[in-house]
């Protein structure tokens, strides 16, 4: 009797405070824009979600699914023109700068002091999230991008090795074809191309030769030996994928390695959500390793929300609260456990997370040392949009057609230069 | 009594001026919607506008990027293999339907229903579906295969040759019970007598039809022409639903290069320029057509 | 109707293989979807793209309806179904009203530049929606409509009348001169003939405009996705969301019941009204 007192007592206190909770604080209303809509990034929202309304706001979801939020972007558009933009919206990237030169972002200065983010964010994060030197963005997790998800059973199969560089992904790709499997699984969409071709620059070219080219935007590089040199790579790996490849979406290839019938996948880091939804362990059921070459290196995509100008003072409170919650190490364990990335905020127990996540933990922090911690170009962190799609149309072009590699390392300078 | 006369020159006034105040509200949003907003579209096409528009002049420096472009070329041919492509088979497709179905078919309704549901639907609903028909691995090409057709091939969708192609199919599939039913009701509404007037001089039912009824129907070319190409132009669902403008951008119209750099990739000056050219192309193949086609009705 | 005294066996049995082979084209993508839509996930995986059901089980239209997710809410398509029927309604009543009467203008009481009128708006036809995305967006923000119904209905509204009057134009420009002369003569004003000649043998052509812009505006995305806000989303934004959703494995047969669910109006429309349809064509839409 005493024991189930015991227990009662503090769920009657928690929900009488959470009665109470939301008429003491000015409760608010956060429209957040984003396009995480399926598996793990779903789930990761919804606790978002559950967190704020604890706070005693109102979320209001605005979902909007697509692509890599194509149709999201163009929404943002048109609710900032008409002078509505959301409380929040899922940017990343060189694109909140470009946001921040529209004049449309806010400040998050006062919140920022006030959790301490300036200790507790590592610089290359922070510096994506400020414009002009003050917070204007919230991250939320950091993704590793040069990832390689294997199925060692079909490796067995075909007695071949897990590649630790091109030369021997050449090798084992031959092998496993030969057992009748697909090497590579493979979505034929422009930034799935990017995304294996940005893995295979790094593994050819290194760290800042990858700078040079996709950060400096250096003729030079754009148009070498070595992307020439890395296209080839490209085409070898395009000859690995199966031919019902292309517009296929990446869950599906990632099934394909969970379902044994293909070897590998380059992937990034969220391609683990489905190896755990299918219930399969890492080290045992599949293998993360980095991509061919590109060990102890890390090409970094850091999601993060933007916060816009709101008009309504409690509004702006929700806001706040909306930002302070994201940094907090509640949200970003819990929500980095389902969306298969790191937590942006550093010195967080690694305790709960598998090996695959601490591998990349440990990684971020030494490659940052190293020089060896580049953005992600694929995934819009190392240029503006439309230069990013300027080199997703060249990467996608010479994928899908028989483009010699020379051609496409000249038109690949051609089209960057043309889109500055 | 003078003021009586003045109210009813008054009435009089507004009786006269009565048809122009009811079509006022849809001139005046014509001009503002449309004309306005191509207006300031075609200026936007002037200016370094990126995420959202500036409207500091910048002359014709987005139309050279656009020009210098490849994607854009690509996306300019496929509009027009796609465009003629689709109006000539639906157009094709529709008035053999339409002239099969007036031979007095016992289950015309029924029929007439399934080759005009399509149009009901919109790719968002059967896009999934005909990604999975027209994939390989998963529709027709497998299904062929288990069924003992081993040779059988059919992988347009993942060809990037043929990947447009693939969009005919599925726009057609859409659009030709439309024009079908277009041309029953023109068929329907064709005088008896001067068919039968033809039988009677002893021409065939070929000739009859390629001599009397097809050129009699020219007023249904005319709405089933501007129908498809208005669907045609702004193809953009199908294109998004199906291909996703892939494989690699091979699937590209006018209409999602335009959405892609203008909202995609913060180029709203080039968008605005490409979308330019598309309403140039629009002027420059529908207007006269437009044009002529009026007048002749006009005198007729 | 052409007759054809001596047609053979032989040709009728031509003509009937040529139209059924043309309505396997048209039936099979619905047949797809239906036919998934009745299977379970386990039978999909195993079976092929016709194959027949293991068991049919209506689990997934269940789900579609109530409980899928779309984004963060799992509450299925119920509450979107309501949306795009508040707005596709009023849009189609009032755009099939203004195009009527602009028609009878058009036809019954020419004035000088009523063809101009009539070449503007008929060019206005092809202007690619994707250009009045912003400027519309900036509209609609002055008139304090951003992201809500009313500001939908009034865009489909604007953009639904070049052919709402296309079609009442090409109807009213059949009708005989006299009828409207006489009617002038005995006094009749401008709205009396409207109403008491013209509007009662428009049955026909009204069938043809709503037909045509209830299937436009309900199967609209674009519109839909970029003014509407929230849980004010129509159906076709949240069955893109739903389709895009997935937690863990990927519902087909959700997906296609809920892709089903979403064209259920526009289908009954025209199962219900398409006889009429073709009748309306008939009656004179199709004399340019």
């Amino acid at each position: 009797m005493k024991k189930i007192w015991g227990t009662a007592k503090p769920t009657l206190l928690i929900t009488l405070l959470l009665l109470v909770a939301p008429l003491r604080v000015v409760a608010g209303e956060v429209e957040v824009l984003h396009w995480w809509t399926s598996g793990g990034e779903a789930k990761s929202v919804a606790v978002l979600k559950q967190l704020l309304e604890k706070a005693g706001h109102k979320w209001k979801d605005m979902a909007v699914a697509g692509g890599g939020g194509e149709s999201a972007m163009t929404v943002l558009k048109s609710r900032v023109v008409s002078g509505d933009a959301p409380t929040a919206a899922q940017i990343k990237g060189p694109t909140i700068q470009e946001w921040g030169d529209e004049g449309a972002l806010t400040n998050l200065d006062a919140v920022a002091k006030a959790g301490n983010w300036e200790n507790l964010l590592p610089k290359v994060v922070s510096d994506v999230m400020k414009y002009n030197g003050h917070y204007v963005a919230v991250p939320v997790n950091v993704h590793r991008v040069n990832w390689m998800w294997a199925n060692p059973a079909v490796f067995k199969k075909a007695g071949a090795k897990i590649p630790t560089n091109w030369q021997e992904f050449a090798i084992a790709a031959e092998k496993i074809k030969q057992a009748g499997l697909i090497p590579v699984a493979h979505g034929g969409q422009p930034w799935q191309d990017a995304t294996t071709f940005e893995s295979i620059v790094l593994g050819i070219g290194g760290a800042d030769f990858y700078r040079k080219a996709f950060v400096d935007l250096d003729s030079k590089a754009l148009n070498s030996p070595t992307m020439v040199q890395s296209f080839e790579v490209l085409r070898t790996v395009q000859q690995y994928t199966d031919k019902d490849a292309p517009g296929r979406d990446w869950n599906l290839a990632t099934a394909m390695v969970i379902k044994g019938e293909a070897g590998m996948q380059f992937m990034g880091d969220w391609a683990k959500g489905e190896f755990t939804a299918a219930g399969k362990k890492p080290g045992k059921d599949y293998i993360c390793m980095p991509a061919p070459g590109t060990a102890g290196a890390f090409t970094f995509n850091i999601d993060s929300f933007a916060m816009f100008k709101v008009k309504d003072k409690s509004a702006k409170v929700a806001q706040n609260d909306l930002a302070r919650i994201i940094m907090e190490p509640e949200f970003q364990e819990v929500f980095n456990l389902n969306k298969g990335s790191i937590p942006a905020r550093l010195g967080m127990s690694m305790a709960k997370f598998d090996d695959c996540a601490k591998e990349s933990s440990a990684d971020f922090v030494s490659s940052s040392k190293t020089g060896q911690l580049v953005p992600s170009m694929a995934h819009g962190m190392s240029t503006f949009s439309s230069i990013q799609g300027a080199i997703y149309d060249t990467v996608t072009a010479f994928f899908n057609s028989d483009m010699s590699a020379k051609d496409a390392a000249a038109k690949l300078d051609k089209a960057v230069q043309g889109a500055k | 009594m003078s003021t009586q006369k003045s109210q009813r020159q008054w009435g009089d006034y507004l009786q006269a001026a009565l048809p122009k105040i009811v079509v006022a509200p849809t001139f005046i949003t014509t001009l503002i919607f449309i004309y306005g907003f191509i207006l300031w579209n075609a200026w936007l096409s002037f200016t370094k506008s990126r995420l959202l528009p500036k409207y500091d002049w910048a002359g014709l420096i987005q139309y050279e990027r656009l020009f210098a472009n490849e994607r854009w070329w690509v996306a300019a041919q496929n509009l027009l293999i796609f465009g003629s492509l689709f109006i000539g088979i639906c157009l094709l497709i529709g008035i053999l339907l339409a002239i099969l179905l007036d031979q007095r078919i016992r289950a015309e309704g029924a029929l007439r229903t399934i080759y005009l549901y399509p149009m009901a639907l919109s790719f968002i609903v059967t896009g999934t579906a005909w990604k999975w028909i027209l994939n390989p691995g998963l529709g027709l090409e497998r299904l062929m295969h288990e069924w003992g057709f081993e040779q059988f091939t059919f992988n347009w969708l993942v060809d990037s040759e043929m990947a447009i192609y693939t969009v005919v199919i599925a726009g057609v599939w859409q659009s030709s019970g439309f024009v079908m039913a277009l041309f029953l009701a023109g068929l329907r509404g064709i005088d008896d007598s001067i068919i039968k007037a033809a039988q009677v001089d002893g021409a065939g039912l070929p000739r009859i039809y390629r001599s009397i009824i097809i050129p009699s129907l020219r007023p249904v070319f005319f709405s089933a022409i501007i129908i498809l190409s208005h669907i045609a132009i702004k193809s953009f669902d199908l294109v998004m639903a199906l291909t996703g403008g892939g494989p690699g951008y091979a699937t590209d119209l006018p209409a999602t290069f335009m959405y892609s750099f203008a909202f995609t990739r913060g180029q709203l000056g080039m968008g605005a320029a490409s979308a330019m050219m598309m309403l140039g192309a629009v002027a420059a193949i529908v207007v006269p057509y437009l044009y002529s086609e009026l007048r002749s009705t006009r005198r007729g | 109707m052409v007759n054809q005294g001596q047609s053979s066996i032989f040709s009728r049995l031509a003509v009937y293989g040529a139209l059924s082979l043309a309505a396997l084209y048209f039936l099979t993508p619905l047949f797809v979807m239906l036919l998934t839509s009745l299977k379970t996930l386990e039978d999909i995986r195993s079976g092929s793209l016709v194959s027949w059901p293991e068991e049919i089980t209506f689990e997934a239209w269940q789900m579609a309806w109530t409980s899928a997710c779309i984004g963060v809410d799992c509450g299925g398509l119920k509450g979107y179904f309501w949306n795009s029927i508040s707005m596709v309604v009023p849009a189609v009543v009032i755009s099939t009203m203004i195009g009527a009467i602009n028609g009878y203008v058009l036809t019954q009481w020419r004035f000088r530049g009523s063809d101009v009128f009539f070449a503007l708006l008929l060019i206005g036809c092809f202007i690619p929606f994707q250009v009045v995305l912003l400027p519309m967006a900036r509209t609609l923000g002055f008139l304090g409509l951003a992201g809500s119904i009313p500001g939908l209905i009034l865009v489909h509204t604007v953009y639904g009348l070049a052919f709402t009057t296309l079609f009442f134009r090409n109807f009213y420009i059949a009708v005989p001169d006299e009828l409207v002369k006489a009617a002038r003569i005995d006094g009749a004003g401008f709205f009396t003939i409207f109403w008491r000649i013209l509007l009662p043998i428009s049955g026909p052509i009204i069938v043809v405009s709503v037909i045509w812009q209830f299937t436009q505006i309900w199967n609209d995305f674009l519109f839909g996705v970029v003014y509407s806000a929230g849980d004010k989303q129509p159906i076709t934004v949240a069955l893109n969301n739903l389709v895009n959703t997935s937690t863990g494995i990927k519902r087909y047969n959700v997906d296609m019941a809920a892709a089903i669910i979403a064209a259920l109006p526009t289908l009954f429309v025209y199962f219900v009204a398409g006889k009429y349809f073709v009748r309306g064509l008939t009656a004179g839409s199709v004399k340019g």
